[in-house]
């Protein structure tokens, strides 16, 4: 249920983050999920692909800065309850979100989550029946 | 007094300082036995090739007093280097070595053609640094009226140069620039001013930035030299015919050497100034190299002076860069950044001018075991490194965190300064 994700520092320039795609596009990694956290001066780009560990190889030939965190997904219904319920859970048992992104398919939304700890995160959003996918079922939507 | 003559005074002066600094500087005899020398092996100025040099690390070595020459008793002053981080450089004067500096500094600022009509507003920094009470004493010995208003406050500095009528302006070029352009904005009009001559120093500058000041603040700019190991300001100052500067070399014996071979150069040829110091009793130096480039040029100059004169300092020959009058070597960066586990010493300080103030920005990357996701633990990471730099270098500095791929790697001489300032 834990699913490795890639942070890779950037600089705010632009064609910082073309370079990175390129890297990975010619290998043929495919992406499934990316978001970019930036200040004035930086940025931290999140990616989920479908083979973390060569992703990262590849990026670090190429003197990027790059890591492997650990985050978790949840599938809902894409209304803005359901991600509502699914904060709401987190922060009942005072987990904190690091920071959270999502995309939709369809009427679904995959929920990413990072929190400040993981794993009681799984444990209680099973504990109220949400939908956890793992690495596998990300990387074949 | 002509060449000959002033050579037999240097010589006699060589002697006596060779001897105290024998006599009483363990580490000169030390020095001099190890090169077989004594006292009795100088007897002239020509001899003075056989001493050995003395350095800056030599200075470090015997903090803060070990290079001192007379009981501290009879020590009355005593002055630091700027900014440096660790041990900073101590010099310390005797009641002689006030005067003689009152001496030397009087003689630059008559060169720049000020007298005891004068009104010298000395915006140097007071304190340990050199600058401040340097010009002080010598527009006191020359009966002008000193004003010593120190550095900074840039609007009380216009308010009094009007209000006083200052006549001469003392401080570091940039400065003037900046107050320049200040004047400027403030509104008063150059003819309510009085100012007709500046006496720049402490950092280096170019041509252009004298015809720059001389345009916007419409006076004479005058370059001065010193430093504070040798004695501070007034080491040597241009004249009005601003062409090299005079050499008060009856006090400070000049050298210009080879920094690689140390071999002594020819007059006219670009070389690293060493000065010996001839009449100091606190600190003397023997053979003390500066680490500035500059060649001599001993004809005599239109205004009459016979003293040598040395071109403007404008590069060094190891890699201090001076920041706002402020010594920094990169290797002081280097150690504040080996201290801080998160990030790895792949750096690149970037030096300009913007509005004629120095900026320093240091590009550093984050080591990647640090790098863990958060946006909150590098800004608290950034901010980490420009406080530790700021406590141990005293100099503010903008840190950026960088990609390992925006600094140049390569074995050996890697490029970690970029001083875009042109000088």
């Amino acid at each position: 249920m834990i699913i490795p994700q890639l942070s890779v520092f950037l600089e705010n320039k632009s064609g910082r983050l073309t370079e990175v795609l390129e890297v990975l596009g010619r290998e043929n990694i495919r992406i499934t999920a990316l978001s970019v956290a930036d200040t004035s001066e930086f940025g931290i780009l999140r990616i989920i692909v479908n083979d973390p560990e060569k992703a990262r190889a590849l990026l670090k030939d190429q003197l990027f800065t790059v890591n492997i965190s650990e985050v978790i997904s949840v599938m809902a219904p894409n209304e803005a309850k359901y991600y509502a319920k699914v904060l709401k859970i987190l922060s009942d048992l005072d987990i904190s979100v690091e920071y959270t992104y999502a995309f939709s398919r369809g009427a679904k939304s995959v929920i990413i989550l990072r929190c400040s700890d993981n794993g009681k995160a799984i444990r209680a959003l099973k504990e109220h029946e949400m939908e956890l996918l793992n690495a596998s079922d990300l990387y074949k939507i | 007094m002509d060449r000959e003559e002033l050579s037999g005074v240097q010589g006699n002066r060589l002697m006596e300082t060779v001897e105290r600094s024998y006599f009483n500087v363990p580490y000169y005899r030390h020095k001099m036995q190890e090169a077989g020398l004594g006292p009795e092996s100088i007897r002239s100025i020509k001899d003075i090739s056989k001493l050995p040099y003395t350095s800056k690390q030599d200075l470090r070595d015997n903090y803060p007093f070990g290079l001192f020459a007379v009981p501290m008793s009879e020590i009355v002053r005593i002055h630091a280097s700027s900014g440096t981080t660790g041990k900073p450089t101590v010099v310390g004067y005797t009641r002689n070595d006030i005067s003689t500096w009152s001496e030397v500094m009087a003689r630059t600022l008559t060169s720049a053609g000020a007298n005891r009509n004068d009104f010298i507003q000395v915006a140097y920094g007071y304190g340990l640094f050199t600058g401040g009470l340097g010009l002080h004493y010598g527009g006191e010995k020359i009966g002008a009226s000193v004003i010593p208003i120190s550095g900074g406050n840039t609007v009380r500095q216009i308010q009094l140069m009007r209000d006083f009528g200052s006549t001469v302006l003392a401080c570091t070029p940039s400065y003037a620039l900046y107050l320049a352009e200040a004047i400027e904005e403030s509104g008063i009009r150059r003819e309510e001013l009085k100012l007709k001559a500046g006496v720049f120093g402490a950092e280096p500058w170019t041509e252009k930035m004298r015809r720059e000041i001389e345009a916007k603040l419409k006076i004479k700019a005058i370059d001065i030299y010193g430093l504070s190991e040798v004695i501070g300001p007034g080491v040597a100052s241009e004249c009005l015919v601003q062409n090299g500067l005079h050499i008060n070399e009856d006090h400070f014996y000049p050298e210009v050497i080879d920094p690689v071979t140390l071999e002594v150069l020819p007059e006219g040829t670009l070389g690293e100034l060493v000065f010996t110091t001839l009449t100091k009793e606190g600190l003397p130096l023997i053979r003390y190299r500066t680490r500035d480039l500059t060649r001599l040029n001993y004809e005599k100059c239109k205004c009459g002076r016979t003293l040598v004169r040395m071109d403007k300092c404008l590069d060094r020959s190891d890699d201090m860069l001076i920041i706002r009058g402020v010594n920094l070597f990169p290797s002081q960066v280097e150690t504040v950044l080996l201290e801080m586990t998160e990030i790895k010493p792949h750096y690149l300080l970037i030096v300009d001018r913007i509005n004629n103030l120095d900026t320093l920005e240091l590009r550093v990357e984050v080591d990647e075991e640090f790098f863990l996701d958060k946006i909150s633990q590098l800004e608290e990471l950034r901010k980490r490194i420009q406080d530790n730099l700021e406590t141990s270098i005293g100099l503010g500095i903008k840190v950026t965190l960088v990609e390992p791929k925006m600094i140049e790697r390569s074995e050996g001489k890697t490029k970690r300064v970029i001083d875009k300032r042109k000088f």
